[in-house]
């Protein structure tokens, strides 16, 4: 006995860092507390009022100053600028947890994470870091993430946003697409070509207050599905911003972004592994309780294979997103886990609350339970922060590295 | 006064599991269910660390008496604010059989050691509703109670509670060191921040076993049987309130 708990230790070390493996089969006790402690609010505050907000498209403001004050908003800042100085697996079970109550509040939390302060944590300064993100831990205040144009999207090295220099003042001018948050964040990280002959290299990043002269929003789009989070253009018009809001080297813009969205994927991933699991736990408990034919269906072996598949899905989806944020955790490179995590989660999200609609039937198809709202929830994760598309892409240039093809 | 306050935490059945008897109606299924911190304990924590936040009491102990898994209890009362933790280590037939006699014999034993000023406790458990130990406690140390507590407040070496009672509302005034334990509306309890649940990691809990304190866990008690409740019958509708009493004379009611 003793010689297998020396050889497994030998194994677990044998990944550098303090992160293994063995993770994955059982996660730390911190870890396991957090992950309860997001699950116990999620339970109490998000299930209850999660409809009404999707109904309503109502921004759920005082509950994200709650998880604010949990720390949840900021997770991977340091505790000395205000956030919860934890890894990136805490932040995808926390993400997973919060999306399971409510996956609009969801997307609120993994844009200021991920697509906000994740950058200004990466590639700003000291000075930049006090500004923007310290006041952006306790949910307060939210940031946004201002890349696709009305003309791009996953093309994202065109774009057409303009930001060229007067004097000491940067001068943007250009219209940004779907941008989640806008209508309620104080601030946005806005991509802008400084020089259009680099193409892609020319792409620079920029701070922007909100509001903002110069800065306007759009109509709120009407979505299918999570609607309590706003998603809207923003339009710039001869916004001016002192030189020193430019985020990074000038011409980063593409990398930086590229390098966000990598690992915005696992904080999207873990998103859509709350709409899973939700659709998973609506079907399991409808099945329990539904009889036909003289029993409960979860009985008829129609119903136990839809399950069955449900839940495969959910966990292998699961563990690819865990491996992803333990790479991360460890500075490994985790681009190809990442887009495989959000691929798998993303089609695990929609497979789920498709059959989850499936095993409730009738009641599936209407407002009174809440398989209807994880289906059109679910539609978008396949869609933003990378299409499955360019995720199947960017897994295959890893493939056709390691291959060497 | 040592501004040392002992709180306990009891882990239980979580409150949203359905209970199922086991098959020998020995007691209830508890493998594989799902437990969580008592939810009056959580009040009680909560409380204890409100107290520590205005600076009126100096050191929150959490205790458990319990097998290992009551370590996981502790770890969330230090996540929401407790400083370190003491599990009194009791498992197999000894903590089958734990009742509040032996609990408030061990509280009684760590508060002298301790020399805590104050000890709170949930009202009660919600797996054995007893509502005991914290009567108990106070009787085996001689200390002041005051129970069903909605509102707590130091004054000095005093204590000034307000419990809830059947008749509505009772003010009264302690002497300190005491013991309170928490009602329903003390207080709402916190989520644990993220950092707190980190800090949590590096606080100690201390384990003793209830020999160490000079206790006797033996019980007095033998639990003869667990059974469901009855299903409950259907009701009837009567036309009258003549046919009303006439049912009720022939159910043997009046």
């Amino acid at each position: 006995m003793a010689a297998l708990f020396k050889a497994r230790r030998a194994l677990s070390s044998f990944f550098t860092g303090c992160r293994s493996l063995s993770q994955l089969a059982e996660l730390p006790e911190t870890h396991q507390i957090l992950r309860q402690t997001c699950r116990d609010y999620a339970d109490r505050e998000l299930s209850p009022i999660a409809a009404r907000l999707d109904k309503e498209h109502v921004y759920p403001a005082k509950q994200i100053q709650e998880l604010g004050a949990m720390g949840v908003m900021a997770m991977e800042v340091p505790e000395e600028l205000g956030g919860a100085g934890m890894d990136y697996l805490a932040y995808s079970l926390a993400m997973e947890e919060i999306s399971r109550g409510c996956a609009s509040t969801g997307v609120v939390v993994s844009v200021n994470n991920s697509l906000y302060i994740g950058p200004i944590l990466k590639f700003g300064t000291e000075e930049q870091k006090k500004q923007w993100i310290q006041p952006f831990t306790t949910g307060e205040k939210v940031g946004c993430f201002a890349l696709s144009e009305p003309g791009n999207g996953s093309d994202a090295g065109a774009a057409s946003t303009i930001a060229h220099q007067e004097g000491d003042e940067w001068v943007v001018n250009g219209t940004k697409a779907w941008i989640t948050n806008s209508w309620d964040a104080s601030a946005a990280i806005v991509f802008a070509t400084t020089d259009k002959t680099l193409k892609h290299k020319g792409i620079s990043a920029f701070l922007v207050p909100m509001p903002h002269p110069g800065l306007s929003l759009g109509k709120k789009e009407d979505k299918l599905g999570i609607r309590a989070s706003s998603t809207a253009n923003i339009i710039l018009e001869d916004c001016r911003i002192p030189l020193g809001y430019m985020l990074g080297p000038r011409g980063s813009g593409f990398k930086i972004a590229m390098q966000t969205l990598d690992s915005g994927r696992i904080g999207i991933a873990a998103q859509a592994l709350g709409i899973a699991q939700a659709s998973l736990e609506c079907a399991a408990d409808y099945a329990h309780k539904r009889t036909a034919f003289g029993a409960p269906i979860g009985k008829l072996q129609a119903i136990q294979f839809k399950l069955a598949d449900m839940a495969v899905a959910i966990e292998s989806a699961r563990l690819l997103t865990w491996k992803a944020a333990l790479l991360r955790d460890s500075k490994k490179a985790f681009t190809k886990e990442a887009a495989m995590a959000k691929l798998a989660a993303s089609e695990a999200a929609t497979f789920c609350s498709h059959q989850a609609i499936q095993v409730l039937g009738g009641m599936g198809y209407v407002t009174d339970m809440p398989a209807e709202r994880h289906y059109r929830d679910a539609r978008i994760t396949e869609i933003y922060e990378g299409t499955s598309e360019i995720q199947r892409l960017v897994i295959a240039g890893q493939l056709l590295k390691e291959y060497q093809l | 006064m040592s501004g040392r306050v002992l709180v306990g935490v009891k882990r239980v059945i979580d409150y949203a599991v359905k209970i199922r008897v086991k098959p020998d109606n020995t007691g209830v299924v508890t493998d594989g269910v799902k437990h969580s911190m008592n939810p009056f304990c959580e009040i009680a924590v909560e409380e204890a660390v409100k107290l520590k936040e205005k600076k009126l009491i100096k050191e929150v102990v959490a205790v458990s008496c319990g097998p290992q898994q009551s370590q996981e209890t502790i770890r969330t009362a230090l996540a929401m604010g407790a400083d370190r933790g003491i599990h009194v280590d009791v498992s197999g037939k000894d903590y089958e059989n734990l009742g509040p006699l032996q609990v408030s014999k061990i509280l009684a034993a760590l508060a002298k050691q301790e020399d805590a000023q104050l000890i709170l406790l949930g009202k009660q458990a919600i797996d054995d509703d007893c509502n005991q130990t914290g009567q108990m406690t106070a009787a085996l140390l001689d200390w002041p109670q005051g129970t069903f507590a909605s509102e707590v407040s130091l004054e000095g070496d005093k204590i000034n509670l307000v419990r809830e009672i059947d008749g509505g509302l009772e003010h009264i005034k302690i002497n300190t060191p005491a013991v309170i334990t928490a009602d329903l509306r003390l207080n709402t309890p916190r989520y644990a921040t993220l950092p707190n649940i980190m800090k949590a990691k590096k606080k100690k809990i201390a384990t003793v076993k209830p020999a160490d304190l000079g206790v006797d866990v033996t019980s007095r008690l033998e639990v003869l049987k667990v059974e469901e409740p009855p299903q409950r019958q259907a009701g009837m509708k009567v036309e009258t309130v003549e046919d009303l009493v006439v049912k009720l004379k022939e159910a043997g009611r009046v």
